[in-house]
């Protein structure tokens, strides 16, 4: 039994100590926005935030998170408030089926709270480790521009969408 | 008795010629700028082979900052005297080589002095490029002459007095520098004698795996008996060499040219630029560098020989489980974050090698198997190669270090290694400069 805390809560997981986090987010806590990809470390659909570093929750066992702070994209806001970032992806509609997303968005926003005004190039560095198959890359890099912007004039108020 | 005039006299005969020769030593003429020559003046079959000589020559590796323009130098180059920053080679008129003649090219690289008859550090590896040929020189100067012109001026290095007074260059080339092209020996086939050219010269191996003496020179006495470079070991390629499975010539071949061995792992760290730049060479003279460099490793010891046939027989047989009722916090990191690539029957690169055959786990340092658990192995831009993630921001040292230390005892066949965690924690710092500079 260990407690584990995400989002700001603190659970008590009963798993073995090399359990990837991944199944544990997914399984026990139902959290699904984390995506199993590869499960090798090798695609990102899984990163989440731990500690303020965006890491891949396959290859995170659980006895690396003692008194550590995980961070899941459902942890950043809500459906009818996102946070800057999902709501910049959103604007910019970066997603094409969207299995990468969550994995962009995480170390997306890693990346922000270190660096407030990354540059192109820094994004690309960044997100190198995220894989998408579909090609929205330039929509993605668009939109951590946008979220970057948001952030900085802290303007979180709803998404203004047209209807399509 | 000889009276004082007399002793005036000799001492000061003495100290003329003692000038003379001094100045000798020091002195170097400056070549007459030209004006850059029109990139349509080079015959493009010799481009075209400076082209693949500057790659067996690794060239960009100091001269191209990641991401910058190529050739522009700018790239530090820690040493223990200081820093060394490299110097633009692209053929631009105020910046970097554009009015340097043939014969000024060829005398750098000959004798490590620059157009305006200053001494170079030997950080620029004269003392392996002395043995480049005249046409092969010829044909670099071709290549670099036709590349963009890129203005950058070089950064003042930053060393210490004495170090900072090229004289004292002059010095040093005097006691390590040994000129001449390389003579060939004809008991051994053509092969066997064009890696060895490329080896001692232009492609200067030596430079990272020969250990060096406290004034920065090789240890002639040590060939290839390993050294450091950028906070990793190049491992000794000699009979010394610690890998499981003992190098042959295809092996060599197969990791030269395609970057990695199953039996061997991924060539990573400063190596990686290496085989990413042999990749696009011709066959013919990875196979002669290959030749020449399994007859250094020299035939393996029985011993030796047959622990290689074992490991590989323990590899093949099956995944490296994680061994039963391991408790401690470096098993456990095993099983979990480690073994799902590195105890598969997927075959690299589709899979980690078996760790029982990691050289970087059998070398007596640790450095290398600390680096690529930090940052992982990413590919070099254009490079195909596996991937493996880094754990710098999931682990902290002391997990690093567990892991590691577990690694060492179940895979090594080593003693253990000490201070590890000391190790991580000095690979972690520095690994913050190494992943600055992987910026595009």
């Amino acid at each position: 039994m260990m407690t584990l805390k995400v989002n700001g809560q603190d659970h008590q997981i009963d798993a073995d100590p090399d359990t990837p986090l991944l199944y544990v987010l997914r399984e026990d806590l139902k959290l699904n926005a984390a995506k199993f990809g590869c499960g090798l470390g090798q695609c990102g659909a899984c990163t989440v935030i731990v500690d303020g570093k965006a890491v891949l929750s396959c290859v995170t066992p659980l006895l690396l998170l003692e008194g550590k702070k995980v961070t899941t994209l459902e942890g950043l806001g809500t459906v009818e408030t996102p946070a800057p970032i999902q709501r910049a992806f959103i604007e910019e509609q970066a997603a094409q089926c969207g299995y990468c997303i969550s994995g962009m968005v995480m170390r997306a926003q890693a990346l922000l709270q270190r660096n407030s005004k990354p540059t192109d190039a820094e994004i690309r560095a960044e997100l190198q480790l995220n894989l998408c198959r579909c090609g929205t890359h330039m929509r993605i890099l668009r939109a951590v521009h946008r979220a970057s912007h948001l952030m900085q004039t802290a303007d979180a108020s709803p998404v203004q969408r047209s209807t399509p | 008795m000889a009276s004082p005039r007399i002793i005036g006299g000799i001492v000061a005969v003495a100290v003329i010629a003692g000038a003379i020769a001094a100045f000798a030593v020091v002195w170097r003429p400056v070549l007459a700028a030209i004006d850059p020559p029109q990139p349509s003046s080079f015959d493009s079959a010799l481009v075209r082979r400076g082209r693949d000589l500057a790659a067996i020559g690794n060239c960009n590796n100091c001269h191209t900052v990641r991401g910058g323009k190529d050739f522009a130098g700018g790239l530090p180059v820690p040493t223990p005297f200081g820093t060394i920053y490299s110097s633009n080679i692209t053929p631009d008129a105020e910046t970097g080589i554009g009015r340097w003649s043939e014969a000024a090219f060829r005398r750098a690289m000959q004798s490590g002095v620059d157009r305006d008859g200053q001494h170079l550090y030997p950080t620029f590896p004269y003392d392996h490029f002395t043995h480049v040929s005249d046409d092969d020189d010829r044909a670099l100067y071709a290549y670099l002459m036709t590349r963009q012109p890129v203005h950058a001026s070089a950064r003042e290095n930053d060393l210490a007095f004495p170090f900072n007074q090229r004289i004292a260059v002059a010095g040093w080339k005097l006691l390590f520098l040994r000129h001449g092209t390389y003579q060939s020996d004809s008991t051994k086939s053509a092969e066997w004698n064009r890696g060895a050219y490329l080896v001692e010269g232009l492609a200067h191996c030596g430079a990272c795996h020969t250990p060096r003496n406290a004034l920065g020179a090789e240890k002639t006495q040590a060939s290839f008996a390993g050294g450091d470079v950028d906070n990793w070991h190049a491992y000794a390629i000699n009979s010394q060499s610690s890998a499981p499975v003992p190098w042959d010539t295809d092996a060599l071949f197969r990791y030269l040219r395609q970057g990695w061995h199953p039996d061997h792992g991924v060539a990573r760290g400063p190596m990686a630029e290496v085989v990413s730049n042999l990749s696009e060479v011709p066959e013919s003279d990875i196979r002669a560098i290959a030749t020449y460099m399994a007859s250094v490793f020299g035939a393996p010891s029985e011993q030796r020989k047959r622990r290689g046939e074992e490991v590989l027989a323990q590899a093949s047989s099956g995944p490296a489980q994680p061994a039963n009722g391991g408790t401690t916090t470096g098993a456990q990191i095993y099983a979990a974050a480690c073994a799902t690539c590195h105890a598969t029957d997927r075959a690299p690169p589709f899979g980690g090698i078996n760790l029982a055959l990691s050289t970087a786990l059998t070398s007596p340092d640790a450095r290398n198997a600390a680096n690529i658990v930090l940052s992982g192995i990413r590919p070099t831009q254009g490079e195909r190669s596996p991937i493996m993630p880094g754990f710098a921001d999931s682990m902290t040292d002391g997990q690093i270090a567990a892991v590691l230390d577990y690694l060492r005892a179940r895979f090594g066949n080593q003693p253990p290694w000490t201070n590890t965690a000391d190790i991580v924690r000095d690979i972690r710092r520095t690994q913050t400069v190494l992943l600055q500079r992987d910026q595009p």
